[in-house]
């Protein structure tokens, strides 16, 4: 009797019922094409831009056509492959963001580990920089200049003052993520302080650092156009403050977007680095994290 | 089959010929004003099986924890190998109810770790060899390349038996190594800590939340009372070795896992 219902139990069931198998809805945007979709948000971007050019609601001298816009950043394109001044500014920018970056790290990974590490550092030291962090870091400008002057440090300086506190504040975070059987564990084996700081906290708050990292290569950016804005220089930020006093507008427009190549590819820099060192972490294997 | 009850007061039997591996002594632990432990006096001897069991936050872990170095008692004395314990001790391997494999490093790299920390890199390279016999000793031969988040619960649980087992401890402190595995791996963990522990006469301390499994594993079985912790009572589980699944069925066995639990419900601790 069993037999019988088991083996034709199926058959019976497939007889009765015909249409037995179903699909989960999934709504239309959900549907989309990653590509289409992209691409689609950048036409419908132009589309609508092109419309509120010709309206004639705003000022051309506010707001240039697409097209005006297009023309100037093939001729920006062309004036910094051809090596013309703007490379040299592009350059003199890429200087003070690369460096502004790597004195941010220096400092802020020191900072980060003597908050992190020691309750010397987390007593004493965190409340003056809790301090500095919740002030406007862009007031500090005009300091920077009358101590540095108008040259590339003062420039690096602010980019290094803004990206330094999220990697501080990361970087002692990370250093708390390790529970508490890790650290059990590394006390059992005899490990040092210095050893169990850099075979096992320092790692473990990887995944902490590089979220600081990540912020930190968007402030350093925000932090030496600032600086060029107020106290002029050879740099991009220069450039698109003279072009945006002229009114050309296409002119900032495109300087903008050659700008934001370089904060790009230091982002991905950082998140190419990040990969290579976190592999390990769900954040990097999944892909959630990094921009994308 | 008897069951032979001692008080710890009273000491160990006369004229046990197995030296002392382990000594406790009057050992107490107070946080402030709130007593944690009180005086605890337990003796392990070469190659003893002993379990603590009771309920949560009765001191189980503090003790371990002072056992192994981590932790300094209040008052008393913690002997071990004749040497009173004053920080963590290479004679002493851990384990934890989590794994705890670094996810950054190879499975070979963690049960290596020990020897990295304690002797150096070279030295780890040299205990490679020593590490793949453990890792096919305990059935994970071919994962020593695996990465921690590639293993199972009880693969990463077994990984870490091999990273106790790599500075070949004389004693292993084990904190409910096997609760957080499903019941069947659980079951073959504790065959497999039997085989290792009676094969290297080791001499083993475990906390555990599983009269079973303490009864299971055990020469003697310690019964805490929660808040000030205390040892009630020490049950000797004399049944024969090695022990098997079957015997767990056997009226022997309830008879020793009834009496632990009525020690524990008279306490009023479940």
């Amino acid at each position: 009797m069993t037999d019988q219902t088991l083996s034709e139990a199926p058959s019976v069931a497939r007889k009765r019922y015909e249409d037995t198998v179903w699909t989960e809805e999934v709504a239309f945007i959900d549907r989309i094409p990653r590509g289409i979709a992209m691409v689609g948000l950048f036409v419908g971007f132009i589309v609508l831009w092109q419309l509120v050019y010709l309206s004639g609601l705003v000022s051309p001298l506010i707001l240039p056509s697409p097209l005006e816009t297009g023309a100037d950043i093939v001729f920006v394109g062309k004036n910094l492959f051809s090596g013309g001044y703007m490379l040299t500014a592009f350059f003199v920018t890429t200087q003070e963001v690369l460096v502004g970056f790597v004195i941010a790290m220096a400092i802020g990974f020191s900072l980060g580990i003597l908050v992190g590490e020691t309750s010397f550092g987390e007593r004493a030291v965190l409340p003056y920089l809790v301090a500095i962090d919740t002030m406007p870091k862009v007031a500090f400008a005009p300091l920077f200049l009358a101590w540095l002057g108008f040259g590339i440090s003062s420039k690096v300086a602010l980019a290094a003052f803004i990206a330094t506190f999220p990697i501080v504040v990361s970087t002692a975070a990370g250093l708390h993520a390790a529970d508490d059987n890790a650290r059990m564990l590394f006390k059992a084996m005899g490990a040092t302080r210095w050893q169990t700081l850099f075979r096992m906290k320092i790692p473990t708050g990887l995944p902490h650092i590089f979220t600081g990292l990540k912020i930190a290569a968007v402030g350093v950016m925000a932090g030496a156009i600032t600086a060029e804005f107020l106290g002029g220089g050879k740099g991009f930020g220069e450039l698109i403050r003279v072009a945006a006093s002229q009114l050309q507008t296409p002119r900032v427009f495109s300087l903008i977007i050659y700008l934001s190549l370089l904060g790009f590819v230091l982002f991905w820099t950082v998140v190419l680095v990040e990969r290579r060192l976190v592999f390990w972490h769900r954040s990097t294997i999944s892909g959630v994290d990094g921009g994308r | 089959m008897t069951t032979n009850l001692a008080m710890v007061a009273e000491g160990e039997p006369a004229g046990d010929p197995r030296r002392p591996v382990y000594e406790l002594v009057d050992v107490t632990k107070k946080y402030g004003h709130v007593v944690a432990l009180e005086p605890v006096n337990v003796t392990l001897r070469e190659g003893d099986f002993a379990a603590v069991i009771g309920p949560s936050g009765c001191g189980k872990s503090t003790l371990l924890k002072i056992m192994a170095g981590l932790v300094p008692p209040s008052s008393g004395a913690v002997v071990l190998e004749g040497q009173p314990v004053k920080g963590p001790r290479r004679e002493i391997g851990m384990m934890f109810q989590q794994a705890t494999l670094f996810p950054w490093c190879t499975t070979l790299e963690n049960i290596v770790l020990p020897i990295s920390i304690r002797d150096g890199r070279a030295a780890a390279k040299k205990a490679e060899k020593d590490a793949l016999e453990l890792l096919e000793l305990v059935g994970l031969k071919g994962f020593e390349k695996a990465y921690p988040g590639q293993l199972s619960g009880g693969m990463a649980q077994r990984a870490a038996i091999c990273r106790m087992l790599i500075t070949e401890p004389d004693v292993l402190l084990l904190d409910e190594p096997f609760s957080a595995l499903d019941e069947l791996a659980r079951d073959f963990m504790n065959l497999e800590l039997q085989r290792i522990t009676s094969a290297r006469n080791a001499t083993a301390f475990l906390i555990t939340h599983s009269i079973p499994e303490a009864v299971f594993l055990s020469d003697t079985v310690y019964v805490m009372s929660a808040r000030p912790g205390r040892i009630v009572e020490a049950v000797t589980i004399d049944l024969p070795r090695p022990r098997t699944m079957e015997m767990m069925v056997e009226p022997a066995f309830g008879a020793f896992v009834n009496r632990i639990r009525s020690l524990l419900d008279k306490g009023g601790f479940l």
